[in-house]
């Protein structure tokens, strides 16, 4: 296990190369989820607004 | 030939709808894709006879290098599209890509400086490949930054579409930049026109890599383009449905 996590020697550059990709990958799903969510709680706002106006 | 199916596609409720059912298709499969890639390139691929274990950077820099390029073509080609049909669909799909491109632009140089300080002895050189990178990531802020300052959706929709397709001119120049001149970034081992330079054990988890970022990219394209769409349809009728389902 020890080995693993040294990497030959490289752990400080593998590891914080695994760790910024991984974020990456994580952020994007969280942002396009948000501005989905985002998106339709603005229309159903809109939407709920307009139904007041009738 | 019927061309039904390019009309549908140029409408937003069908694209909407469309997108959501197709999400998980592409979800499951990359993340199924990347775990095991992940496996196989940090446990079980041996480590490389001149790199050492440096060299599993490479599971994470190659796929995020792909996807900086294949995004922006994506972005390109979605707003070449848009400006020469005029359709909003692929405008939003443009818009869609940029952040996305901008990520993963970010996440190749740095993994690529953090593969180059033990292997070239620095962080950074004004290389060609390089240099052509950092000019991509200026790309996509210039996309962002014009779509941005415009208010007007359709106004930022042409003006961002013209340096979509200027900016495309980069990619070749990336993609054949070790080629062209003599660069420090090693020539391509996967893709090139004979065969691999790799060892399958090598080989396939970078290439399970490659294929699981794609998937999962087309999945973050589509949830990005229904927030788009979304957006910009909303005084439309069918965003009661779509908005309250």
């Amino acid at each position: 296990m020890n080995d693993f996590l040294s990497m030959g020697g490289y752990a400080q550059y593998v590891w914080p190369s695994y760790a910024l990709t991984f974020v990456a990958v994580i952020v994007n799903i969280a942002l396009a989820r948000r501005a989905h969510a985002a998106a339709r709680a603005e229309a159903r706002r809109r939407l709920s607004i307009e139904g007041e106006d009738r | 030939m019927d061309w039904t199916w390019f009309h549908r596609l140029a409408s937003p409720p069908h694209v909407y709808r469309i997108a959501g059912t197709l999400t998980p298709w592409f979800a499951w499969p990359a993340g199924l894709l990347i775990v095991a890639a992940l496996y196989g390139g940090l446990v079980l691929a041996p480590p490389d006879y001149q790199q050492g274990d440096g060299f599993r950077i490479i599971y994470v820099h190659a796929p995020s290098a792909w996807l900086s390029l294949m995004i922006y073509s994506t972005m390109a080609t979605a707003a070449a599209i848009g400006l020469i049909w005029r359709m909003k669909v692929a405008h939003a799909a443009a818009a869609s890509c940029a952040a996305v491109g901008a990520w993963f632009t970010v996440v190749s140089l740095v993994t690529g400086m953090l593969w180059g300080k033990p292997m070239w002895g620095t962080y950074w050189v004004w290389d060609p490949r390089l240099t052509a990178q950092l000019i991509l990531l200026f790309l996509y802020l210039g996309y962002m930054g014009l779509r941005a300052g415009i208010e007007d959706t359709a106004r930022a929709d042409k003006a961002s579409a013209v340096l979509a397709i200027v900016g495309i001119v980069n990619v070749p120049i990336i993609r054949f930049s070790v080629e062209w001149w003599n660069s420090i970034h090693q020539a391509p081992s996967v893709m090139k026109m004979d065969r691999p330079s790799m060892p399958a054990d090598m080989l396939v988890p970078l290439l399970m890599m490659l294929v699981g970022f794609t998937l999962y990219f087309v999945a973050v394209l589509l949830v990005r383009l229904r927030a788009e769409i979304l957006r910009r349809e909303r005084a439309s009728s069918w965003v009661r449905e779509a908005a309250t389902a």
